[in-house]
């Protein structure tokens, strides 16, 4: 099943780029099609990082991967690199949990 | 509007390649946390590199192995990576007219089409100058993320338990990386607010996966709503 999910994301993946270098442009000038698409990738992160954070399972937990959002919070604030703050989180979560 | 020229001076052509150089290298290689990140999210080293090769595009790999890593349905994973490759559409509706490639070309440009690429083409005046700031700093991130995809996943397979060394943690803050250059526009916060909140409230109620997906009908809610701009 996860070769499933991969295969269907990667061939959606390029259909969705190439309809997008194909689609008459006008599909873009309507305003609520361009208001959507604008917002959903703000939305989707949002919530991946709501429950990548939060959720264990179908239970919302307090753990460690809070302590390692928070790092990331004041490392981003502080115009940390991509690599920087995303493995800044995993070195603060590891730590907590060796303790 | 763009030229029909193919010739661009030699400075001109020097500072676009190196501007898409830099961007291309320091991206490309963050593909050694996506890597690390999907074997810790359970997927082996072949279907992490699968990914980097064929869907590449950074955001929506990472949301297929984070719904996965939350013990969510494959199939709500790959939806979940399908609704943010949404955005790529819009950044190919943006640059067509720019990059003007027809046939075989275009089938070919539109698997390089990423944020990145977008970015360092969409600012360009001419046709050629598009052309040649897309395909470098494309390739470049093609190659060095699909590199760097395959070194991470070979560490993160080597050190064991990903947890001990907080790779789950990791997860969330490449997310907020991903979404922090958006925040500064109110809306969009007040978005992202609203939807991290839906799905926290969505986690004890639905299975795992399906409260990413509730979220993004936060967008559709705020796009119908929002008459501004």
């Amino acid at each position: 099943m996860t070769w499933v999910a991969v295969l269907v994301a990667a061939g959606g993946c390029y259909l969705l780029k190439l309809g997008g270098l194909s689609v008459p442009p006008r599909v873009l000038e309507r305003p609520l099609v361009s208001r959507v698409a604008d917002l959903i990738p703000v939305a989707l992160l949002a919530a991946l990082v709501a429950v990548q954070v939060f959720a264990d399972g179908r239970h919302l937990v307090l753990d460690a991967r809070v302590a390692g959002l928070a790092t990331a919070v004041v490392l981003l604030l502080l115009r940390a690199p991509f690599l920087v703050v995303v493995f800044g989180a995993a070195a603060v979560a590891a730590g907590l949990r060796l303790l | 509007m763009p030229s029909d020229s193919d010739t661009l001076p030699a400075a001109e052509r020097a500072a676009i390649v190196r501007d898409s150089l830099g961007v291309g290298v320091a991206t490309g290689v963050y593909g050694v946390s996506f890597g690390a990140v999907s074997v810790a999210a359970g997927l082996d080293v072949w279907q992490t590199c699968a990914l980097s090769l064929l869907a590449f595009t950074g955001a929506s790999q990472f949301a297929l192995v984070g719904v996965l890593a939350s013990g969510g349905a494959p199939l709500s994973g790959a939806a979940a990576a399908l609704l943010l490759g949404t955005r790529n559409t819009l950044y190919g509706l943006r640059v067509a007219g720019l990059l003007r490639w027809t046939g075989w070309r275009r089938a070919a440009a539109a698997h390089l089409l990423i944020d990145e690429s977008t970015a360092m083409s969409v600012t360009r005046g001419t046709t050629p100058a598009a052309r040649l700031g897309f395909l470098t700093t494309g390739v470049t991130i093609f190659v060095l993320w699909n590199v760097f995809t395959l070194l991470g996943a070979m560490a993160g397979t080597a050190i064991g338990d990903p947890r001990s060394y907080g790779l789950d943690a990791a997860v969330g803050a490449a997310f907020l990386a991903l979404l922090w250059p958006r925040l500064r526009d109110r809306r969009a916060l007040v978005v992202a607010l609203a939807a991290a909140a839906v799905a926290v409230v969505a986690v004890p109620l639905s299975p795992a996966g399906v409260p990413v997906l509730v979220a993004a009908a936060v967008a559709l809610l705020a796009g119908l709503l929002g008459e501004r701009r």
